[in-house]
């Protein structure tokens, strides 16, 4: 009778301990390494399996699996979208912190939110929490490899440093401005446009479904900007107005939150001329609503932001990043809407005056 | 009347012209968020401009600056360096707020002359607006430039006190302190270590005035490390190894330095070289 008694205690236990370990918070407010935000990213799926999925789409210089979360409201047919990448660069850990805490965000909001479900049901969200997989793992390894950018690619024979400046990598007047070839450069931009995987990765995925990206994002840091295209000095984006509009729309969000103030312009104004952004490289797809977040801080703890400052950064880069979905959202789908309610209503009333003079 | 409803609905099913909300213009954006800056006509002149200009950046922003944009920025970062040499304390460092204004010209062939009309803050989150004047000479060899600031007078934050706590617990210690990596990789320094962090950064301060052009941004990105040494002198004594960050390059720069401080003298660098690329850069030699 005692060992039925200690068989019954021990799957109490047992059924606590998994009950225990399935409710275990994700602390969005601590930086994690690689492994732990893959086992999120599984999570995420099984937390929210009608909404969310895991899409692998390339492959790292090191032959890591490169996957971004595709959230949205199943409705069976292809639906607009919008993409968001953080940790293009290795050593800024404050963007794959973001991506992390956008998703949960979404994820809770929409349950609750009717303008948040609105637009899980008429656009899918692709996020790729961390897109330089190596880079970012290598800035784990020890404390001298902190402050590395780049992927972890060779590069050419000759070449006695690794890697590649991924946000110089993409084909977007590649290889002009803002660049150095000498290869132990942190502005290497490769051996040629797209040369790296972890580009090629995007441009094959976003690039064989261009025409569904209303908005693409990508999160850096630090500085605390919203940079809209071109990098290039001679070139302007044809709705250059409109995205400093919205970027500015953005930033006043942005500073609603925790007063925090993020400046709006062409990478040539407001920081340096540079090519072969992801950002510039998306804008010549077509994708009209561009941006690149630049989070915090200002420069006093750089790239090492503390982890306290977390969650603030995260909420106010949320309503910043939110603005412009928003406004992409609603440029394709409510003006339709609100046009043809208001169309039917000035005739139906048209109708009834006419119709009540006539009776 | 059906055949009126009919109609409105046949117009509200399928004649939808493609309406685009025009978005409001820029200039009509009058918020009062301080980065807002009315689109006018001299930054649509700007835009037209941007095409006439070569890709290099050697034609520089002359007259006028917009606040926001980078000659008004990287010049704005090089007062705040020299503020920090200057007035800076373990207790108090100084850092740019917000550029009001600015102006650049040539002066004849021998450099750029600023003048800039900017708020900076410190760690009590008092603001103090200042007028500085930087010029950046031209010509070989890396000379750094001048800077001239005026800030209006400051409501001087009681850090005396803590700066004699500091040198006399530091002078009479048993042991030498010694910190690596503040920051950590984490953002995270030990409350003790702050006044050791904020001396990593005065002394880079120093360096970072020396080495601003038109053409940088420097932050420290680290303080590697910090190491106490012995000195009979009034005023405590370290090595110190920094990590500065040039936005522009996007690279790391590490520095090695001696420098001294005391409550009564401030920061004094004594001693600064450039270390060279790090190994861990490097591939390891190919072993065929």
């Amino acid at each position: 009778m005692l060992d039925c008694v200690g068989m019954s205690f021990v799957l109490l236990l047992s059924a606590v301990g998994a009950a225990t370990v399935e409710r275990a918070q994700y602390d969005y407010y601590k930086y994690h390494p690689m492994s732990e935000i893959t086992s999120w990213m599984e999570q995420m799926v099984k937390d929210h399996p009608d909404v969310v999925t895991v899409v692998k789409y390339g492959k790292t210089y090191e032959s890591r699996d490169i996957s971004l979360l595709k959230i949205g409201l199943n409705t069976g047919k292809e639906k607009k979208a919008i993409w968001m990448d953080c940790g293009i660069h290795a050593r800024e850990w404050i963007a794959p912190a973001f991506c992390q805490y956008f998703v949960r965000e979404i994820l809770q909001t929409y349950k609750t939110d009717a303008k948040m479900e609105e637009m899980m049901k008429n656009v899918d969200f692709y996020v790729t929490p961390v897109l330089n997989i190596d880079g970012y793992i290598y800035t784990w390894e020890n404390k001298t490899t902190r402050l590395w950018r780049k992927n972890r690619s060779p590069g050419p024979e000759d070449c006695s440093c690794y890697g590649t400046d991924l946000n110089r990598n993409f084909d977007a007047n590649w290889g002009t401005v803002g660049v150095s070839f000498d290869c132990c450069s942190n502005t290497y931009p490769g051996t040629k446009p797209t040369s790296e995987p972890e580009a090629k990765a995007v441009t094959d995925f976003v690039g064989s479904r261009k025409d569904i990206f209303l908005c693409f994002l990508t999160i850096h840091s630090y500085g605390q900007l919203i940079l809209v295209p071109y990098g290039h000095p001679n070139y302007t984006a044809p709705n250059y107005n409109e995205l400093m509009m919205v970027g500015k729309g953005a930033a006043e969000a942005i500073w609603k939150v925790h007063g925090m103030n993020y400046t709006v312009g062409a990478s040539p104004d407001v920081l340096y001329a540079n090519s072969g952004s992801s950002r510039d490289w998306a804008r010549m797809q077509g994708i009209p609503l561009t941006f690149t977040f630049e989070l915090r801080d200002n420069g006093t703890y750089s790239f090492e932001l503390p982890e306290d400052q977390i969650q603030p950064t995260c909420e106010e880069a949320y309503s910043g990043a939110l603005h412009i979905i928003t406004y992409a959202h609603d440029k394709t789908f409510s003006g339709a809407v609100a046009n043809a309610a208001v169309t039917l209503w000035s005739i139906l009333l048209a109708a009834g005056v006419t119709g009540a003079t006539l009776m | 009347m059906r055949l009126v409803v009919v109609l409105a609905v046949l117009m509200g099913v399928s004649g939808i012209p493609d309406v685009t909300i025009s978005p409001p213009t820029a200039s009509a954006d009058t918020s009062a968020h301080p980065n807002s800056i009315p689109e006018t006509a001299d930054e649509s002149e700007q835009i037209k401009a941007r095409t006439e200009e070569g890709a290099e950046e050697d034609v520089m922003a002359t007259g006028e600056l917009n606040p926001n944009h980078y000659p008004a920025r990287r010049a704005a970062q090089v007062v705040q360096h020299y503020l920090n040499t200057r007035y800076g304390s373990p207790f108090r460092l100084i850092g740019v707020q917000t550029v009001h204004s600015g102006n650049a010209e040539d002066v004849a062939d021998s450099g750029r002359k600023y003048q800039l009309e900017l708020s900076v803050n410190d760690i009590t989150n008092t603001t103090q607006t200042c007028s500085a004047e930087l010029f950046f000479p031209k010509g070989k060899g890396q000379q750094p430039p001048e800077v001239k600031a005026l800030c209006e007078e400051l409501v001087k934050i009681d850090i005396k006190a803590q700066e004699e706590a500091l040198y006399q617990k530091y002078k009479t210690n048993q042991t030498l302190m010694s910190a690596q990596y503040l920051p950590d990789s984490h953002g995270h320094i030990e409350p003790d270590m702050k006044p050791f962090w904020h001396l990593g950064i005065l002394a880079s301060s120093f360096i970072m005035l020396n080495e601003s052009t038109e053409n940088t941004l420097y932050n420290v990105a680290q303080v590697a490390n910090i190491t106490q040494l012995t000195t009979e002198e009034d005023h405590l004594e370290f090595d110190c190894h920094t990590l500065l960050h040039e936005m522009v390059s996007q690279e790391i720069i590490h520095w090695k330095m001696l420098f001294t401080w005391s409550p009564a003298e401030g920061v004094k660098v004594v001693q600064m070289k450039r270390l060279p690329h790090r190994h861990e850069r490097e591939k390891s030699p190919k072993t065929n």
